[in-house]
């Protein structure tokens, strides 16, 4: 089984992902005013600046070891409902891949799949509630399928972006049923989802660090 | 935007220094993680209590630390809710053996951090059970949405319970006293204006001059409904009507069961307001209303609560649970009866709440 991903691109793709969350503070926040309460981007940023100040102290561990302290930073500092479900999201995604060093394209799903396991035991979402979850669900099973069809590394990535993109502006016409937005009402009907709109960001940085990375071949 | 702030990232961390300056003799505070707690903590044999929630609502929570209300408020960030280390950090700090109750605002964020922050305390062998205030009317059903929101009920459930606690209630007995505390209370809240977070910098939404907002939570979240301004009897009525007349209202929520060691659903069922009740009336500034305009909503308050067969025998008058800078007001009734009465009248000593001391 060919490794896709090594422990230097999981810390690239976290390091990528403040600098993508950094730049888009304000659109994040823009996003969450009609619907929420205007801090989604401040609070991400926040949160993958105390991920940035843990990771030297776990660059030579294991993938898993360093997902599961990114996961740990994040709920000690995002705060909100953002905290306790990228906190899972990644302490989950680290426990799936305890261990390892290197991960091959099963091993990612294994990740992501946990990942969103998780997010969805702690916020007891469902998809379609106009969540993270709406980014997350399709991305993950783009990424299975197209896995299991021995599609190639870069697209699959490829089409798990695209999933996530999709749903990320399906939730447009969604009406929100958890969170804040949810208070809203009707009114929520008409704006994207910022949980679901910095899920995708995520992923994309994901699919754009490994393809621009240096591979590990096994 | 213009705020009597220096930096908007250290608005929480200097008025944190600020409270421990100036009440040195009714609470400490910790930083990193940053929680108040009571400047006697932990009272031995005592049930501590511990609340928190974003910033922004000033005095709640860090104000109504100390003798008869709270033993330790985590504050969040502005309108954040705060994080599982810093809850458990002052749960452990106010432990004085006798167990916590965590007095906790129905909001995602707020329920994630507190269940979280819970079971690391459970798992250091810390007696921890949690109670959810979910009051907030104008949130209709529970099945579609979150629920309803924590507010006006939150701050007399902290004052209530405290006294309790300070009482010599065992851990259940409180907790079973703010469960109670929570289902007979009722709130509904209004806006004139938004307000501004300070990391923001601009108004979390615009309302026009002669427009308000009904129905709005604590965080400068948009309300329900946006209609023409009107006057201070007319909207007294139209929130008081609102909380006097919701109908029962049922949903479930999520509790610590100590004997299974697992959390788990109940059922609740909030008994709507009848002829005869006794109630607390709470008239809240959301913060940018003055106090000349509080009583004029009160009074119309006590017109339509005589009008309906209900009794004001207590009340509170002032901005407890505020929106930052935001106009507007919240109205909070309570069904009372004689032991949460008792409970009411009890000594309390906070920076935000003192009297009979």
């Amino acid at each position: 089984m060919s490794k896709i991903m090594t422990k230097r691109d999981v810390i690239e793709w976290l390091k990528a992902t403040a600098a993508v969350l950094e730049e888009n503070r304000r659109y994040l926040t823009d996003l969450d005013s009609p619907i929420g309460d205007a801090d989604h981007g401040i609070n991400m940023d926040r949160g993958f600046k105390k991920v940035m100040s843990q990771l030297p102290a776990v660059e030579d561990k294991d993938v898993g070891t360093i997902l599961r302290t990114a996961g740990m930073a994040l709920v000690s500092s995002v705060g909100g409902a953002g905290g306790p479900l990228y906190g899972t999201f990644f302490m989950d995604a680290g426990k799936a891949v305890a261990g390892k060093t290197e991960l091959s394209d099963e091993d990612l799903v294994l990740l992501i799949e946990s990942g969103l396991k998780g997010v969805v035991r702690i916020g007891k979402t469902n998809l379609g509630d106009k969540t993270m979850v709406d980014a997350l669900h399709p991305a993950v099973e783009a990424l299975r399928r197209a896995v299991a069809d021995g599609v190639d590394t870069a697209e699959a990535l490829r089409l798990m972006t695209e999933a996530a993109s999709k749903g990320m502006v399906d939730t447009i016409p969604m009406l929100a049923k958890k969170g804040r937005a949810s208070y809203v009402g009707e009114r929520s009907i008409g704006h994207q989802d910022p949980g679901a709109t910095s899920s995708y960001m995520i992923l994309k940085t994901l699919m754009e660090t490994l393809a621009s990375g240096h591979r590990a071949t096994g | 935007m213009k705020k009597l702030i220096n930096k908007p990232e250290d608005v929480v961390k200097e008025e944190l220094e600020g409270i421990a300056l100036a009440y040195p003799d009714l609470v400490k505070v910790h930083f990193e993680p940053n929680f108040v707690y009571r400047a006697d903590a932990p009272v031995k044999g005592k049930v501590a209590i511990v609340s928190g929630g974003g910033s922004g609502h000033e005095p709640m929570h860090g104000g109504f630390v100390g003798v008869g209300m709270l033993d330790a408020a985590c504050p969040g960030a502005v309108f954040t809710s705060p994080t599982p280390d810093q809850m458990l950090e002052a749960t452990k700090t106010v432990d004085g053996g006798a167990g916590v109750l965590h007095i906790v605002k129905n909001y995602s964020g707020d329920i994630m951090n507190f269940e979280m922050a819970a079971d690391m305390a459970h798992g250091e062998g810390i007696r921890v059970l949690s109670i959810l205030i979910d009051d907030d009317v104008a949130v209709k059903d529970s099945l579609y949405t979150q629920g309803r929101r924590g507010t006006g009920t939150t701050v007399l459930s902290e004052k209530i319970c405290g006294a309790a606690a300070e009482k010599g209630y065992d851990l259940k007995r409180v907790a079973a006293l703010c469960r109670k505390v929570n289902i007979n209370g009722r709130c509904m809240g209004m806006a004139l204006t938004s307000c501004t977070v300070p990391h923001v910098g601009r108004p979390t939404f615009e309302l026009g001059e002669d427009e308000m907002e009904i129905g709005i939570g604590i965080h400068g979240e948009p309300g329900r409904l946006r209609m023409k301004l009107k006057s201070a009897d007319e909207i007294t009525e139209m929130l008081a009507l609102s909380v006097i007349e919701d109908p029962a209202y049922s949903r479930t929520v999520r509790e610590w069961d100590e004997a299974k060691g697992e959390w788990v659903d109940v059922v609740l069922q909030d008994p709507p307001f009848k002829e005869g009740d006794q109630v607390l009336a709470f008239v809240n500034s959301m913060g940018g209303t003055p106090a000349i305009e509080l009583p004029i909503v009160y009074r119309k308050l006590h017109e339509i609560c005589e009008k309906k067969g209900l009794k004001i025998v207590r009340n509170l008058i002032g901005p407890y649970i505020t929106s930052l800078e935001m106009q507007g007001c919240s109205i909070t009734l309570l069904k009372m009866d004689d032991e949460m009465i008792g409970l009411w009248d009890a000594p309390v000593k906070t920076p935000g709440l003192r009297w009979g001391t």
